[in-house]
């Protein structure tokens, strides 16, 4: 079983990385971008069979560890 | 009167709060390794500057979960002082000893240079030797140094007088120009509500002797060791 775990800044926070890659995709030459967000990707992978149990066990992972309550969102996807 | 620096993989500030507190202060002091958990031999516990655990994932993220920091909890929770300097402010504020957050520097880039620092209050057991709106040259070293707190934490920190510095220019005025991180409110350091626990972002331990460019920090170390003198 195979855990994914997005975390992304909340709204609002700024994203000063996030900034220097649109500037970087437009200077490729793309135009109409309006806005480019960077956040973390997790891959989990899990001995436990129980999904239920599995996606309760990551995300506590993802909101004690992996991100941070005060700028970050999480969101979970569980493969069987 | 005794103080120890906690010393985690990574930290590199550790050394310089060692020669502060055994040179400048002149009081004994001991290296904590993380893995330690006893800290009833102690007064103050220094948090150093550094990059704890290579700063993956998140700046002091990963600290936060090594044995001593339930100690550093419980120490500050009994009203014993705990300093946070740079890494060790972001530690902190992981470890929800202090709000708020500390992510990337505004303008990307790691910031090392000599800033102007203004005490904000003279209220705290960090500050007592110093003059409230005093302007202080202290050198700052960071990457994520941009403090981020949401409204009401920073209407909080504002009514009970725990932003203890802001960034300045020269002459003390807090203006946009002189905040060099993007930190919310140009705040550079707080504390928390017993006012026993401060982090900041500059490094007051660089900033003990003339020789180094600047003595504006020695006067942190001596108020909080006035204040241990007085306690004890």
């Amino acid at each position: 079983m195979k855990a994914k775990v997005y975390v992304s800044l909340k709204p609002g926070i700024l994203d000063p990385q996030g900034k220097a890659i649109k500037h970087s995709v437009e200077l490729l030459g793309f135009g109409g971008i309006a806005d480019v967000r960077q956040g973390k990707y997790f891959e989990i992978a899990l001995d436990d069979a129980n999904e239920q149990q599995a996606r309760e066990s990551v995300a506590r992972i993802a909101r004690e560890v992996l991100s941070n309550p005060i700028i970050e969102d999480y969101r979970v996807e569980i493969e069987a | 009167m005794k103080f120890g620096i906690v010393v985690f993989p990574g930290s590199n500030c550790d050394h310089d709060a060692y020669h502060v507190i055994s040179k400048q202060v002149g009081q004994p002091v001991d290296f904590i390794w993380h893995r330690d958990t006893n800290l009833s031999s102690y007064d103050a516990v220094i948090i150093p500057g550094g990059f704890s655990y290579g700063d993956y994932l998140r700046a002091g993220a990963l600290a936060r979960f090594s044995p001593v920091m339930d100690s550093v909890k419980k120490f500050a929770a009994s009203g014993r002082f705990v300093l946070g300097i740079c890494n060790g402010f972001q530690i902190l504020c992981e470890a929800g000893l202090l709000p708020g957050a500390l992510i990337r520097n505004r303008d990307l880039h790691f910031i090392c240079e000599h800033i102007y620092a203004r005490v904000e209050t003279s209220d705290t057991p960090y500050t007592n030797e110093m003059q409230t709106g005093s302007v202080r040259r202290l050198p700052i070293a960071h990457a994520e140094g941009n403090y981020v707190c949401d409204d009401e934490t920073l209407d909080q920190l504002r009514g009970d007088d725990r932003i203890v510095f802001r960034y300045c220019d020269a002459n003390g005025n807090v203006t946009t120009e002189a905040n060099p991180n993007g930190s919310r409110d140009n705040i550079a350091g707080i504390c928390n509500a017993g006012r026993n626990v401060l982090g900041l972002m500059p490094h007051p331990e660089r900033a003990c002797e003339d020789l180094l460019g600047s003595s504006d920090g020695r006067d942190i170390f001596r108020s909080l060791a006035a204040t241990l003198a007085l306690a004890a």
